[in-house]
């Protein structure tokens, strides 16, 4: 039996409340009013810089902009008129640029200066008042992933009755146990977006989706109560899977023959079917529709490749931490070495539909796609094209080599490497789209990656002083202890 | 001068993979085993040398890659850097994601093939090359381990017997 060790209950404390500490901080300074953003901007003259060259620049391409971003224009103009300029200006965040040229073509026409320097000031503030909440939303969701990837990988290695891994199974399964706490977290957000306590999610906002008649068509599928409805669902699906296969593992080692097995077994394949189709539909839910105005067809593949390689690194990287403590009796290199092989394979194939996305639409270039990659390109420059040098570049020079995959110190240094890349993966999917150019990773961030990391860290190995480390009676198990490559 | 060796048969590869460590503990010197499967650990066993190949592979792969951004950086951007399509043909990382598919494709092209000529060439395997097999069992279901003789030869050819060998010859190499 494993024993929580005094010492990393401690560190995750002390996580848990420096990250109270980050995240209060940024919900306690982000600007209240219009006024405080105004001040913000002056003290920013960096920023200032910034949007007079971004005007400039707008200017001169606002004619054939103006074509092609009939869609945008027509939300603004109704923004003007409007009440609630506010949330109307978060719907076309993700178009900033456009939305820029659309509202100085129309400013030349209808609006003096000062409506328009007041319209930014508020589109800065939706915008900053974002931001700490989409800092949370990013690290919980983040977090709650990689215990549902670790969970996938458990329910494949069930069905696929793999011989090496069994001697894992329990270490998978403690770092699945999150999912209850990281999915709660992770719906208690996706509540507070639909009762409009946070504008993570424009197409909530029932002045938005009056004024925008490209979300009003997807009203069908993205209205609160069916949302909510369906994350209910999947949400409750997978951890129904979760603690039954929990369950019967632990009555596997008891049992006197294999029907607990034979349960798992049938279970797994059951899960995998309904993880594929919940999953996809949970990133057009969770990530996509932060974009309410984009899609894309591979999405769902994408974001399960970032998790799915994040979730076998923790695998690995939590057993080689039990193994360095002698709590793995029969964890070898060999076991080492093939999660090592998993996340160099999925590190590749995450970077693979990365750039088939990328690709498809940069080669294309067809306006209402590329604003998608246009906004990160422009203003996300470096943690855009530097988590592909961390998610892939470095795993595949790292990793190629036989010999480094049995190096316990290798794949650690290059399992930190890949669980940044990706949490940079997922900033990246969902800040563009909520801050905007506000982005900056500062203590808002930062805290909510160490509240949930040690959450993540008590929660997993809490569930792992629960049972003991080696499922006894699990039929490939002996194969399992002898396996080596 | 006689260059005597002895051919001691086996047909089943535990036997064999014992009576490898035997020799190799009596310190007969193993010239050669000739399985008609592979068999796994025998190299080690045997005690060769782990292969270079893949680190071979590796380095082709990184040649495939510069021949495709040299071919493809003279040919569209330098030599004729026309508008096709509005791609951008100004610099090779503005059009590089068009550039990609090839560059992949020629990176494994030439990693694989030139690995696989790589051990052709090491294992001197080519057309109408002459079989080397010294005993033709040896292709269907037969083990066949030589043994350079030194020293006493009955002495040698009881030890084999007692590793379970089905047969053991002293052949006069040329």
């Amino acid at each position: 039996m494993y024993t929580f060790s005094s010492r990393l209950k401690t560190i995750a404390f002390v996580l848990m409340i420096l990250g109270v500490l980050g995240i209060g901080y940024s919900f306690f300074t982000a600007p209240k009013t219009v006024e405080d953003v105004e001040k913000i901007l002056a003290a920013d003259s960096h920023h200032n810089g910034g949007h007079a060259e971004a005007a400039h620049h707008d200017e001169a391409a606002a004619p054939e902009a103006h074509t092609a971003v009939k869609e945008e224009s027509h939300a603004v103009e109704g923004v003007n008129g409007g009440h609630d300029t506010i949330h109307a200006e978060t719907a076309v965040v993700n178009h900033d640029n456009h939305n820029e040229i659309s509202h100085e073509a129309h400013g030349a026409e209808a609006h003096d200066a000062h409506a328009e320097h007041e319209h930014h000031l508020k589109h800065v503030l939706s915008q900053l008042q974002n931001k700490p909440w989409a800092g949370v939303y990013v690290a919980a969701l983040f977090f709650m992933l990689i215990s549902l990837g670790a969970l996938a990988f458990f329910a494949i290695q069930n069905a696929a009755q793999a011989g090496w891994s069994p001697v894992l199974f329990r270490v998978m399964e403690g770092i699945s146990s999150y999912l209850i706490p990281g999915a709660v977290i992770v719906f208690l957000l996706l509540v507070a977006g639909v009762l409009q306590f946070h504008h993570l999610f424009v197409w909530m906002d029932p002045d938005v989706v009056a004024e925008d008649h490209l979300i009003q068509a997807k009203s069908g599928y993205l209205n609160g109560a069916f949302f909510l409805i369906r994350a209910a669902i999947f949400m409750g699906g997978w951890i129904f899977y979760r603690q039954y296969a929990r369950k019967n593992s632990l009555a596997q080692d008891d049992a006197t023959d294999n029907s607990f097995y034979k349960k798992n077994f049938k279970a797994s394949a059951a899960f995998l079917v309904f993880f594929i189709v919940t999953e996809s539909i949970m990133s057009w839910d969770w990530i996509m529709s932060v974009d309410p105005h984009w899609y894309s067809t591979l999405f769902g593949w994408y974001v399960f490749a970032s998790f799915i390689v994040s979730a076998v690194t923790v695998i690995a990287m939590v057993a080689i931490y039990l193994k360095s403590l002698g709590y793995l009796e029969y964890v070898n290199t060999s076991h080492i070495h093939d999660l090592a092989k998993f996340m160099f394979g999925f590190s590749v194939f995450w970077t693979y539909l990365w750039f088939s996305q990328f690709m498809l639409i940069w080669y294309a270039d067809i306006p209402e796609e590329i604003v998608y990659f246009k906004m990160r390109i422009e203003n996300y420059n470096l943690p855009f094209f530097g988590m592909v040098v961390m998610n892939f570049v470095f795993p595949v020079l790292i990793l190629i080599n036989t010999d480094f995959k049995r190096l316990s110190w290798v794949i650690v240094m290059a399992g930190i490497v890949i669980l940044f890349g990706h949490y940079i993966d997922f900033f990246n999917m969902i800040m563009p789209a909520t801050v905007g150019e506000q982005w900056f990773i500062g203590a808002g961030e930062i805290g909510a990656i160490l509240f949930f990391l040690g959450l993540f860290i008590f929660v997993v190995f809490t569930a792992l002083t629960k049972a003991p480390l080696l499922a006894k009676r699990n039929p490939l198990i002996e194969e399992s202890k002898h396996f080596h490559y | 001068m006689s260059n005597k060796v002895i051919h001691v048969l086996y047909n089943d590869d535990d036997i064999l993979m014992d009576a490898v460590k035997q020799t190799r503990a009596a310190h007969h010197h193993i010239e050669e085993i000739y399985t008609p499967f592979p068999v796994h650990g025998l190299d080690k066993a045997m005690g060769l040398a782990p292969t270079r190949i893949a680190i071979c592979s590796f380095l082709y792969g990184l040649v495939g890659l510069s021949v495709a951004t040299a071919m493809m950086n003279f040919i569209m951007i330098h030599d004729w850097p026309q508008d096709i399509g509005g791609k951008p043909s100004f610099s090779y990382i503005q059009n590089m994601p068009a550039f990609v598919p090839v560059m992949f494709e020629m990176t494994v092209f030439f990693a694989a093939h030139l690995m696989v000529i790589t051990f052709y060439m090491r294992s001197k395997l080519w057309p109408f090359k002459s079989a080397e097999n010294p005993d033709l069992r040896t292709t269907d279901d037969h083990f066949l381990m030589e043994v350079a003789v030194s020293g006493d030869e009955s002495q040698l050819v009881s030890f084999f017997e007692n590793t379970g060998a089905v047969e053991v010859k002293v052949i006069e190499k040329h």
